[in-house]
Order: C-alpha cells, then structure tokens, then sequence
C-alpha cells in the first residue's frame, strides 16, 4: 500500500522547464478561477443568475473582510487580496478531489504567498508612510523602562508573521489529507486481514467520511483565515500608527 | 541542496522504490515550484483585476446605480402626483368659490330685474289708473254739463204740455236756477 505522504510527490510532467502535478494544478487551479467566474458573468445579468449569484457572492464577501478590516482605502489591495483568497479556496479545493495534488500542502507555496503579502505590506508601508512606518513597532502609552523589550516583542511578532501565515495554511492541509489517507488505508488493511478485523473495516470508512466533511470545512476555512490575516497586516501597512 | 539530498539517500535506503523523504521539504523541488506559482499568480493577478473584477464590480456598481435611480424616479413621481393632487385641490376650491360668486351676482341680478319690472309695471299700472280716473272726472263733468239743458228743455216741454204754450226760456233759466240754488 502506498504511503499517506506519497500523494505530496512532486512529479515531473516536462522536466526541461521545471512544470510538475504541483504547477498543472496551479494552472488548473487559476483557470478554473478565471473561466469559472468569467463563464459566470457572461451575461452580465442586472437580476443574476445562480452562477452570477456565487460569483458576486465571492466578491462582496472578500470586499467586506478588506474593508471591515482596513476601510474604505484598503480597496486599493482588493485585487491583490481577491486573487490570494481565491487562489487558496480554490487550490484547497481542488486537492479534495481524490487523485488530485494539493498545492497548497507545499511549504515553500504557502510560504511564498505569504511573503508576498508581508511584502507587500513593508513595501508599501514605507513608500506610503517612510519612517512613520516604523511606529508599527512602538506602541504608544509604554513606559520608556518598558519600551526596548516592547519593540524587540513586536519585532519578533512581525516577523513570525510570515512563518504563522504560511505554517497553519501547509499544516492544515497537510495534516488533513494524511489523516483521509491514513483512514482509508486502514478500512483496506482490515478488509485485507481477513475475519473479526474485516467486520470492523467500516468503522474507519465512516471516519474517513466525516473528515472527508471537516477537510472540505478546512479547505474554505483556510483560505478565509489566509484572507483575514491578509487583511490585518494590509492594515498595518495603511494605518502603522496603532 | 547537499542535505536534502542525504536525508533522501537515509529514507530510500529503509523506506522503498518510491519514497524519497518528505516531499513539502524536498528543496530541489522549491525551485519549480516557485517559478509555477510566480507565473501562475502573476497571470491570475492580471486576468482577475483587468478583466474579471472590473466585469463583475462593474455588474455590481451597475445594479446599485440602476436601483437608485429607480428610487429617485420614484420619489420624484410620487412628489409630482402629490403636486397634482394639491393642484387638482386647489382648483377645485377656486372653482367653487367661482360658482358661489356666479350663483350670488346672478341671483343678484335676477332679483334686481325683477324688482326694476315691478316697479315699472306698478308705475304704468299707477298711470293708467290715473288717467282712468281723470277719464272718469271728465265725463262725469260733461254729463253734469248736460243735465242743466236737459232739465231746461225737459221743463219747458212739461210746461208746454200742460199749459199749451212754450214758456220763455229766460223764465224756465231763472226757475231752474231758483231750485238748484
């Protein structure tokens, strides 16, 4: 039987330039966004259809986490922030698609998208703000004894950032797929062994179809935690002064 | 690189054909990766804020502005029919106390006329009585003018008849004269 990590392989489709499963899927997943929603605003309905409906949907709700968390001028990053989010739900959910690759289980993914956001956030930050930028790490109302260890806490905060962003999106999806993995390879390994074990082989089928449920949970979730915390670092970098 | 590659010589040797360590970790693959993932989310980014996201905010914005437009048009309509309604009110109040007016000058007038043709009726019917009656005093004054001749002549016949010889006018006057005084 094959290993619970074996579905993470990257394998080689054209060696010369590199593409992998990992960059078919990242391709499948951003055409399915751009023709799904596309295919879904072709008629550019005043009363929408039920396509129309999902896709207006999608983008009333990352409109509203962007400005809930950063107001009405954070919108400028709304391409940015609506790109990432569905990228990640969509990537999420096409890995829960048995026999398709996750790319979102990568690290190196999760962490590079990251970055782009911690990015983005310092870059514009000091092109918006300069130096004012830096307030992000002096809370005011501190005493002065209290302040060096206040800025060297808040330093290490930023700069976990990116390493929280990206580990809790790559472990969750990690994570999920070994346990669907694990749990179906068990409802086998009983069928195999033969007698009292194989009457029991049902008891991880169900199991494997409640997290089945909780992994399709976890993919939206996932994306949606990725698109909040987006959101309150993007307002770090609009409003630094606390 | 070095590394990634010993723990994928350790795991190969006790894991199998087709275990080559753990993949998310597989450093040699971080490359590829990153390249498709760039490519991918630069192309994504660009079709979704040239293309899809105005479509659909477009979509959005459009139907906002259509429903408050429609809102205006609707308040404004309904502002113009209560306009209509005051208008049609106050009209109607303009014409009644028109109507009232016309109804009291005329029934002015009429009584005016008809008191203008009773009186001119009262005066010719005064009139007329009045020359009746000066009709009247004539006549009777002739009549009595002629009742002193017919007494006269009356008298004399009377007198011929009984004496056989007509009287002297002048003494039937004087006789005549005698009894009226």
């Amino acid at each position: 039987m094959a290993s619970p990590i074996e579905q993470f392989q990257i394998k080689p489709i054209i060696p010369v330039i590199n593409f992998t499963n990992s960059s078919l899927f990242m391709i499948g997943a951003a055409a399915v966004i751009v023709g799904g929603l596309l295919l879904a605003t072709r008629n550019r309905a005043v009363v929408p259809g039920r396509a129309q409906s999902v896709a207006e949907v999608l983008h009333d709700f990352v409109a509203n986490t962007l400005v809930d968390a950063t107001g009405k001028e954070g919108m400028k990053f709304f391409p940015l922030v609506f790109s990432l989010f569905m990228f990640v739900l969509t990537a999420n959910l096409l890995g829960m698609i048995p026999g398709f690759f996750t790319v979102t289980s990568h690290i190196i993914v999760t962490f590079a998208l990251a970055m782009l956001v911690i990015g983005t956030v310092v870059i514009y930050g000091f092109v918006k703000h300069g130096t004012h930028f830096l307030g992000l790490f002096v809370p005011s109302g501190v005493p002065g004894w209290l302040l060096p260890f206040i800025v060297v806490i808040e330093l290490i905060s930023f700069l976990s950032r990116p390493i929280s962003l990206s580990l809790r999106l790559f472990a969750n999806m990690l994570a999920g797929h070994i346990a669907l993995k694990v749990f179906a390879g068990f409802v086998v390994s009983l069928l195999a062994a033969g007698g009292a074990l194989t009457i029991l082989a049902p008891l991880p089928l169900l199991m494997a179809v409640a997290l089945m449920a909780l992994e399709f949970l976890v993919a939206a979730l996932q994306a949606y935690v990725f698109t909040v915390l987006t959101c309150i670092y993007l307002n770090d970098a609009l409003h630094p002064g606390h | 690189m070095a590394q990634a590659q010993t723990t994928n010589a350790t795991t190969e040797a006790h894991g199998g054909a087709h275990d080559v360590g753990f993949p998310p970790f597989a450093s040699e693959t971080f490359g590829g990766q990153l390249l498709w993932l760039a490519i991918t989310f630069v192309v994504l980014y660009t079709l979704l804020s040239r293309l899809v996201l105005p479509r659909l905010s477009g979509i959005i914005e459009n139907r906002r502005a259509m429903i408050a437009s429609d809102l205006d048009n609707a308040a404004a309509m309904k502002s113009r029919a209560e306009e209509a309604g005051t208008a049609y009110e106050k009209s109607l109040a303009e014409a009644k106390g028109r109507a009232q007016a016309l109804a009291q000058e005329t029934r002015a007038k009429l009584s005016a006329e008809s008191d203008a043709k009773r009186k001119a009726l009262e005066a010719d019917l005064n009139q007329r009585l009045a020359e009746a009656e000066a009709t009247i005093s004539g006549k009777k004054a002739e009549a009595m003018s002629h009742v002193d001749a017919i007494a006269r002549d009356t008298a004399s016949a009377i007198i011929e008849r009984l004496t056989g010889k007509a009287p002297a006018p002048q003494k039937v006057e004087a006789a005549l004269n005698q009894i009226k005084a």
